[in-house]
């Protein structure tokens, strides 16, 4: 049946190119695919036929339905936060330059898109205080996974320390990404008192078999580390690599790892405006020093500025390419192909339209929100409620203990009231049933966390 | 005559910005008398974001500037083999809402109804298209999903209580497949590719043993040809208790004809941004599927989504899972697109899509060859999705190379195909139109190509200067990649600033 997705369908013209080709059936270019092998049938896929634009939409719109309308941004936290999305970045993400692009191997017809990575690459530097980042891994916790990797090969060691603050849904995947390899991981507690990660555990735990020691910074939990330059310090006195993960938009208020000594920063994009899509539009972020033992470990694709030939102008290229499966085979730095370039570069787009500036005052708004919140429990919580880290510095999350509660009944009757909670961290580790993790971002207004306070004060009576 | 835009933008943050400016912060007034000067431990504060700020005209000029200098397949064709650059349906674009865009994945299962709905029928669809029994799309690309599959070897051997740590991989496999296998630790032998284009028998059985694990393969292949002896093949690995691994990158070429499940393959990925015009974004974020074979549901990454009488919910239970190959559920945007493609075009569509991609493929390297330019090696039997014709006989005669002629389509504005690759072709032009383009078009690419051949006999001197027309003119890759040229950021050029003053 002809479409219009598939031009040649059209009947005269599939006639004139099988006359070209001398063939009298369509089933002549498919006579090497053996008998047996052939489906002979129509799939039994979709609808079982064809259908137009207007009726996909309709059975779209039906799906939609039964999807949830939310009045108000829901406080569910974790790997995603909700995030203001800019009409701006949907511009990016809608231009057909752009999305329609393959991965920009001819460097010469694809400046814009070189360009626009190069400066993802370098606006990513700057928040996180490197000077390489590569154009993009797909998520922040594959570029984790990938990190430790690489740490493995730079050093030829084969432990990996991991602070429990990376959160139990990334500790899943590095674990799963490093089974192949014959590697030993030691799980560092955080502290309860404050949430940070324990630094005497650090220094029995880090030893000259240590290939990296890994941090997140806020943590999983929104705690904010303390003893970094001594963690630093530590590590690399014992010929080990610093791993530092950290949310982009922390880095408004908070130092950046570079600065205090990561070897590698990696980082979810997700909250440069780019939705949640139920945790599925994301954006790895995975940066390293200046170094070529390092640079020649990145994995992923990297851009570069590249002269013309015989000099005269400027452009931007692919670079490094030898390190990649395409060229090294099993011997690449990694199997990565298809990245998060468009995201990538929506992110930049993000942090050009807020500009420094703006990054800086979301960051400060977002942090304020965590104290004023952070106040209201232990004011009006009191007895009830209590942050899981009694003396720990927070940005933007904060897991809340109901003593005495199953968090999962709270959750469900703030569901009751409009209110989405934090996410029960009782799905991850059945210590923490009683444990709800609360996020704060620009979306939520100054009524919206006094409903939340109040409804919370109201259902657990 | 086709010429690029050229917009001599400023390199952001370099560019000259406007100190003061920022966008307004939703209700940021309301809690501007919360302090947070004691909320962040000293040594932890951050003093300095050298991030200009700019207008937001500013931004939004920058970035149609900087589309307006970059090429996607709906600006021209891109007939990069084994990439699947068909047409994106605009339909499509419908994912890019506000009602899906702040879904949490920590929901309750009973607001997002809907969309698990979607991922529910769209898992049974792509099971019915590879002829397998269970799918996740857990998986972020297809190097990922290849991942997992060597991953679930590995564990599937191990739960035999069996060491196994060879994968078998063919010359012409995609660079991804030896990559992944090595990336689980597994040891890769690799096996030469027979005159007429299939898998050398002789050499995979004298490979195959009862160290095997598993072998990865792309059917058709990356010559673009069917493996005839697949049925042997698979036959060999599974005698000797190893398992078969199907990269999906090639599955266009027939779609809705055959099924690798029918052919023994007990893992597959699909590529839903190559087969099922998910846009790959300039490199993505891309989507991918990874379906098996009954007997190994149970290792499939978690969580798996389960249907109850009309109800569907996440199942986190892993008791020999590989674990999870990343956080959630998968690439939201792009699986929505898979489903709505699907659905546009319906199974008597989806079989239009395998027929007419051979079509084309056929039709163009019919052109190529009659133009006694261009040679097609590993035989004259059909192409499939793809074909790689090699200009050797061009260099040999002229000097012109494969990536000369790259330079020299893309300066007629049509992108090139890829070169050099497979590696087991000479100065390789790896050709796939797709089924998206319309006979004018391959005739177009047809002619440039054999123009182009044509002025290498002439003027081969006139090629190597292209291109001329595109944003920058050829770039110099060997400057570029000197260790102590390499530019990766704008941090390498302040610093150069600043030691020149």
């Amino acid at each position: 049946m002809p479409h219009p997705w598939i031009p040649n369908s059209a009947p005269e013209i599939k006639e004139r190119m099988m006359k070209e080709l001398g063939i009298e059936s369509i089933d002549e270019l498919f006579s090497d695919i053996p008998a047996k092998y052939k489906l002979n049938r129509l799939l039994n896929v979709g609808l079982g036929r064809p259908l137009s634009e207007y009726e996909v939409k309709k059975v779209f719109k039906e799906k939609l339905g039964k999807i949830a309308k939310l009045d108000n941004a829901p406080f569910l936290g974790g790997e995603y936060c909700v995030h203001y999305v800019p009409e701006v970045v949907k511009l990016v993400l809608r231009r057909d330059e752009f999305y329609t692009a393959y991965t920009p191997y001819q460097p010469e017809i694809n400046q814009g898109i070189l360009q626009a990575l190069f400066e993802y690459q370098s606006l990513m530097a700057e928040l996180y205080g490197v000077e390489v980042v590569n154009a993009s891994m797909y998520d922040g916790s594959t570029a984790l996974a990938e990190a430790i990797r690489m740490a493995l090969r730079i050093t030829r060691r084969r432990k990996i320390v991991i602070s429990r603050g990376i959160g139990p849904l990334k500790l899943d995947v590095i674990r799963t990404w490093l089974r192949g390899l014959d590697v030993e991981i030691s799980e560092v507690s955080l502290s309860q008192e404050d949430g940070t990660t324990s630094y005497e555990s650090l220094e029995d735990l880090v030893d000259s078999r240590t290939a990296a020691v890994v941090i997140s910074n806020p943590t999983f939990y929104g705690s904010i580390e303390r003893r970094v330059d001594d963690i630093a310090g530590l590590v690399h006195s014992r010929g080990a690599l610093f791993i530092v993960f950290s949310d982009p938009i922390s880095l408004g208020v908070l130092k950046a790892p570079g600065d205090y000594g990561a070897d590698i920063v990696v980082g979810e994009g997700q909250p440069l405006g780019l939705g949640v899509y139920y945790g599925g539009f994301t954006l790895g972020i995975l940066g390293t020093r200046r170094e070529m033992r390092f640079v020649r470990q990145l994995p992923g694709r990297l851009v570069g500025l590249a002269p013309t030939i015989g000099g005269g102008d400027r452009g931007f290229a692919l670079v490094l390419q030898t390190r990649e499966q395409h060229i090294r085979r099993e011997r690449a730095t990694s199997n990565i192909t298809t990245n998060s370039a468009l995201t990538a570069i929506a992110a930049a787009a993000y942090v050009m339209y807020m500009g420094g500036e703006g990054i800086r005052r979301l960051s400060r708004s977002i942090l304020a929100r965590t104290v004023y919140f952070l106040g209201k429990v232990r004011a009006e919580l009191k007895g009830k409620a209590l942050p899981l880290f009694a003396r720990a510095s927070y940005f933007k999350q904060v897991p809340v203990a109901f003593p005495g509660h199953d968090y999962n009944e709270v959750f469900k009757k703030l569901l009751e009231h409009g209110i989405v909670g934090g996410t029960p961290l009782g799905r991850y580790d059945s210590s923490f049933n009683n444990v709800g993790l609360f996020c704060f971002t620009e979306m939520h207004s100054r009524s919206l966390i006094d409903d939340l306070v109040r409804v919370l004060k109201e259902v657990l009576g | 005559m086709w010429r690029q835009s050229r917009w001599d933008e400023g390199i952001v943050p370099l560019k000259k910005g406007i100190r003061g400016l920022s966008p307004l912060i939703p209700y940021e007034h309301e809690f501007e008398d919360v302090d947070v000067d004691g909320a962040i431990p000293r040594e932890l504060k951050r003093d300095e974001l050298r991030i200009p700020s700019y207008s937001e005209l500013d931004v939004v000029r920058h970035y149609v500037r900087l589309s307006q200098e970059s090429y996607g397949v709906n600006t021209g064709p891109v007939p990069l083999g084994s990439c699947t650059m068909k047409y994106n349906p605009k339909v499509a674009d419908i994912v890019v809402h506000e009602e899906i865009e702040q879904l949490h994945p920590d929901l309750p299962e009973e607001y997002v109804q809907g969309l698990l709905e979607i991922l529910w029928e769209l898992e049974q669809w792509l099971k019915e298209i590879t002829g397998m029994d269970r799918c996740t799309f857990q998986v972020p690309a297809g190097a990922a999903g290849e991942l997992a599959g060597v991953l679930m070897i590995k564990q599937y051997h191990a739960l035999r209580g069996e060491k196994r740590d060879e994968i078998i991989v063919p010359d012409s496999a995609h660079g991804t497949n030896p990559a992944s296998a090595a990336m689980a630790g597994f040891r890769v032998v690799t096996v030469p590719t027979a005159n007429d284009g299939n898998v050398d028998m002789d050499a995979l059985r004298s490979a195959v043993s009862e160290k095997t694990a598993g072998i990865m393969l792309t059917n058709p292949n990356t010559l673009g040809l069917f493996e005839e002896r697949i049925e042997e093949i698979a036959r060999l690995i599974h005698d000797v208790g190893g398992l078969l691994y199907y990269d999906g990158a090639n599955l266009n070429g027939i779609l809705g004809i055959a099924r690798p499940g029918d052919m023994g393959f007990d893992i597959v990925h699909l590529n839903l941004h190559k087969t099922f015009a998910s846009p790959h974004g300039g490199g993505g974020p891309g989507g991918a599927a990874l379906c098996v074979k009954k007997e190994l549901e149970e290792l499939l990454p978690r969580p798996l989504l389960v249907k109850k009488g009309n109800h569907y919910y996440w199942d986190y239970t892993c008791s020999r899972c590989i674990g999870s190959i990343r956080v959630y559920y998968g690439n939201i945007p792009a699986i929505i697109r898979t489903y709505l493609y699907i659905l546009s075009l319906g199974p008597q569509g989806l079989r239009e899509v395998g027929e007419i991609s051979v079509l084309n493929t056929n039709y163009l390297v019919k052109r190529l060859v009659s133009s006694g330019y261009y040679d097609l090696p590993y035989g004259t039997r059909p192409r499939k999705h793809e074909a790689v014709l090699s200009a050797a006989r061009i260099r040999r005669d002229t000097g012109v190379t494969a990536e000369d002629i790259a330079k020299a389509l893309i300066d007629r504005g049509l992108h090139a195909p890829t070169i050099y690759f497979p590696l087991i072709v000479e100065e390789a032009l790896m050709i796939e139109l797709t089924e998206t383009e319309t006979l004018y078009e391959i005739e177009q690419y047809a002619e440039a190509l054999i123009e182009i051949a044509r002025k290498a006999y002439e003027n081969p001197e006139e090629l190597k200067k292209m291109p001329l027309n595109t944003t920058v003119r050829r770039l110099d890759l060997a400057r570029a990649n000197h260790p102590k040229r390499l530019v990766l950021s704008t941090k390498y050029l302040m610093k150069e600033v600043m030691e020149k003053g």
